[in-house]
């Protein structure tokens, strides 16, 4: 039993860590080695980086919750043709990414209080961490509406494949996949806890098509954070969608009533894209060609002719000379949503870096998470711009693409997907 | 991946859940049989039928005479629901016959099957056992039963590895070496369909089925690697055929030590997990045949040991936990599908001739079985 005390002594502490964190006002980390099995007693707010996210709700959570700080994604691909099969591993998931969002372990009985003779039901490397602010996101893509099961008149037409973009060089073993699901959590190893623990419970019914671990949120979703950096060293998505912006969330993230079809009703759609960055030539460029290129200060993250980060950003402003401040090939100007007819999205990207590409050079770069009512209005015009005209496109390589329609939250008692498969 | 095995192994053995001491005779119940069977059942066996003299018997000892009139070596089963392996000859040469026992207590429906070139489903029949040789079995009686069951399969099995490692080895002595090759995966069909009992005598795995860069240091490279890599890479070297008696020597010592040891329950459920483990990290990745490229041929073998250990313990499982029982049919079923894809002839294509993708698949397969069949021993061991 001596396995079992360390891991309550573990828990106490991350009980304690978390009290620190989020002040007096209290928001106690429900703890994976404390909490009661099956109960779930979460706070709905994130007060601190151990506390629980609430997992039910009208909306997903980690789309407008504040953006951790790590992320895991993970594409599955449905191995069986059997619908049951499919709605019963919903079912269990739904079940467990709930525990897991609370800070319990997978399953009752989790890593040690099973049968001994039998593998163990959470597969342990949580034991003793927080909550911490872990949500776990689904995502359903368009081959999942194919002739299998059924679904295919319930295919949103928003699903529409992504158009190839120019320049684009997608490996199709990064892109795609029938599930989607992003873990993102305070911690590393609870995020990859999470998914690990739903991928085991998948085995037989769907497998691994391709994953991605993000070290590092480049986004902020809340006005409390403050803007993070990508690997150019640049603030990126100061302009984002932010979750008080209710009106602005309504006409850019959450799909409406007239949107269809209806079981997507306050659901959103995912476009991740794996943007592999050149960082070694873009080091070699000066500073001032940098903030030329991007139509910001490097610094400040303010546009250029501003001081302010987050300053109206005045496309037409000029210089003393008559010349435009923001150069007329800025990524900015292609970027903003003036240029689009006033199209935003809620981006939630990340960092991430996965070895050398054997050459002597870091594979790393951004992956591109973005929440969109629509990704063809959306994300699809500013990408074409982006891919044909912007001077940044010499420093990046779009590797991985893939759109998920994420279905509307969960009520307690219910499961991922349900207005799909019982519509 | 190896020592995992025969740590796992060894762990029932050093604490054993059950207690089977009553039972220990009936794993050897053939000869003590032949005094009680009634008159035998003749099947004749040809490359392409099975005939079975008689379809129905009385529950008790059945016993059957087998004449395989064919030109492949075959094999002939009794099987229960699930393809529990009732009783089994293998290795039947042509021209020879085989008298064997069956041990069958429980009224049913039960299935015969020869196997000519001891592949595939083999030509199968319906075969009726009438009346009861006792009341229902007991939850204790089954488990003895799975142990008894096993015990058989492993025995069978053994008598064939030696007698094809015999016939390799002579191959190799005799410089034939495309004779050598072409029985080499046969004969390892053998080893790797019980390799989880073997490695339980640590010592003789290395020696019998070490590759190149796992010996341990002040080791020799022997068994049938070494030979692997004489026949397809280095040509027959001074000492192989020295290699070759030393291979003998241990497996008859290991087959030896087989025959007196019996698996209780959860060794089987370990056992059978430790076989698609040997699949997953060995066989899938071409590492295990690295000269030959036949690891499809080990592949089936981990896999038919695997679903034998589970089969032996069926009748338990269909009391513990139906559904679990109904998913590893399902799983052990799309396995062999993709496996049987890609059978050539009476053997395999070559590791080398797959593509990425049908590996991938092959994967995916294994891993979608290997999952209930972790949850294998804890169903066994929850003992109500």
């Amino acid at each position: 039993m001596t396995a079992l005390s360390r891991r309550r002594l573990l828990g106490m502490a991350g009980a304690g860590a978390a009290l620190v964190g989020a002040g007096a006002a209290g928001g106690v980390a429900v703890d994976r080695a404390a909490a009661s099995p099956g109960g779930s007693t979460a706070p709905t707010t994130a007060a601190g980086l151990d506390a629980a996210v609430e997992f039910y709700g009208a909306h997903q959570a980690g789309i407008v919750t504040p953006a951790q700080d790590r992320m895991f994604f993970v594409a599955l691909d449905v191995r069986t043709d059997d619908r049951a099969e499919l709605v019963d591993l919903l079912q269990r998931w739904t079940r467990a990414a709930a525990r897991m969002s609370a800070g319990l372990e997978a399953e009752i009985g989790g890593a040690v209080g099973g049968v001994p003779e039998a593998p163990p039901k959470d597969t342990g490397e949580a034991l003793g961490l927080p909550a911490s602010a872990l949500t776990v996101t689904i995502g359903f893509g368009g081959t999942l509406f194919d002739d299998r099961f059924g679904l295919g008149t319930l295919r949103p037409a928003q699903l529409a494949d992504l158009p190839r973009f120019p320049a684009d060089e997608l490996d199709a073993a990064r892109s795609g996949g029938d599930i989607g699901i992003q873990a993102c959590a305070n911690d590393p190893q609870v995020a990859v806890h999470a998914v690990r623990n739903l991928i085991r419970m998948g085995f037989g019914t769907v497998s691994v098509r391709w994953s991605q671990l993000g070290f590092g949120r480049t986004s902020s979703t809340t006005r409390a954070q403050d803007t993070p950096r990508n690997l150019f060293g640049f603030k990126d998505g100061t302009n984002n969608v932010k979750a008080e912006e209710d009106g602005e969330l309504a006409a850019h993230v959450w799909v409406q009533p007239d949107d269809g079809p209806e079981w997507m009703l306050d659901g959103s759609y995912l476009v991740a894209r794996r943007i592999r960055m050149h960082i070694e030539p873009w080091d070699r460029t000066s500073l001032a060609e940098q903030d030329a290129i991007m139509g910001r200060a490097k610094g400040s993250g303010a546009p250029l002719g501003a001081v302010d980060e987050f300053e109206q950003v005045d496309l037409d402003a000029l210089d003393d000379a008559g010349a435009p401040l923001i150069p007329v090939d800025a990524h900015i100007r292609f970027a903003n949503p003036e240029t689009h007819g006033g199209a935003k999205m809620l981006r939630r990207g990340y960092n991430f870096t996965d070895g050398t590409d054997g050459l002597g050079h870091l594979d790393a770069g951004l992956f591109f998470i973005c929440f969109v009512r629509d990704a063809h209005t959306q994300f699809v015009p500013v990408q074409r711009l982006l891919s044909s005209r912007d001077p940044m496109m010499e420093y990046v390589e779009h590797t991985g693409s893939a759109l998920f329609a994420c279905p509307p939250g969960v009520s307690a008692g219910g499961y991922w997907g349900q207005a799909l498969f019982e519509a | 991946m190896n020592t995992t095995a025969r740590r796992l192994l060894a762990l029932g053995f050093a604490a054993p859940l059950f207690a089977l001491a009553g039972c220990g005779g009936d794993g050897d119940s053939t000869d003590a049989a032949a005094d009680t069977a009634s008159e035998p059942i003749t099947v004749t066996a040809s490359d392409d039928a099975c005939e079975v003299a008689v379809s129905e018997a009385a529950a008790g000892t059945i016993a059957f005479d087998v004449t395989n009139q064919g030109t492949k070596v075959t094999e002939f089963y009794l099987y229960a629901e699930g393809d529990r392996i009732m009783g089994e000859a293998e290795n039947i040469g042509p021209g020879l016959t085989r008298e064997f026992f069956v041990e069958v207590k429980e009224a049913g429906t039960y299935e015969t099957a020869c196997k000519p070139g001891m592949v595939g489903d083999g030509i199968r029949s319906a075969f009726t056992v009438t009346g009861s040789a006792a009341g229902a079995a007991s939850t204790d009686e089954k488990l003895a039963e799975a142990t008894a069951s096993y015990s058989r399969y492993v025995a069978s099995q053994t008598d064939a590895l030696v007698d094809r490692t015999q016939e390799f080895v002579d191959l190799v002595k005799a410089g034939d070496v495309e004779g050598a090759k072409s029985l080499f995966p046969i004969a390892r069909t053998y080893w790797e369909r019980i390799e989880p009992v073997a490695e339980i005598f640590g010592d003789l795995d290395p020696m019998i089925d070490g590759r190149e860069e796992v010996i341990e240091e002040g080791l020799e490279f022997t068994g049938y690697h070494r030979l692997e890599r004489d026949l397809w890479v280095d040509g027959l070297q001074p000492d192989s055929s020295a290699i070759a008696d030393k291979l003998m020597t241990d497996v008859n010592e290991v087959v030896r030590l087989a025959g007196e040891t019996e698996l209780n329950p959860l060794q089987l459920a370990n056992g059978a997990k430790a076989l698609l483990d040997e699949v997953a990290v060995g066989k899938i990745t071409g590492e295990e045949d690295r000269y030959s490229h036949t690891d499809l041929w080990d592949f089936r073998a981990n896999v038919d040991g695997s679903q034998a250990a589970i089969a032996s313990l069926r009748p338990v499982l269909e009391e513990r936990d139906p559904d679990l029982v109904a998913l590893l049919d399902e799983r052990f079923e799309e396995l062999d599908v993709l496996l049987e894809a890609h059978r050539v002839g009476d053997g395999f294509a070559l590791y080398t001739d797959l593509s990425a993708d049908e590996i991938a698949e092959l994967a995916r397969a294994v891993d979608a079985v290997s999952e209930p069949v972790s949850q294998v021993a804890g169903a066994v061991a929850a003992q109500a």
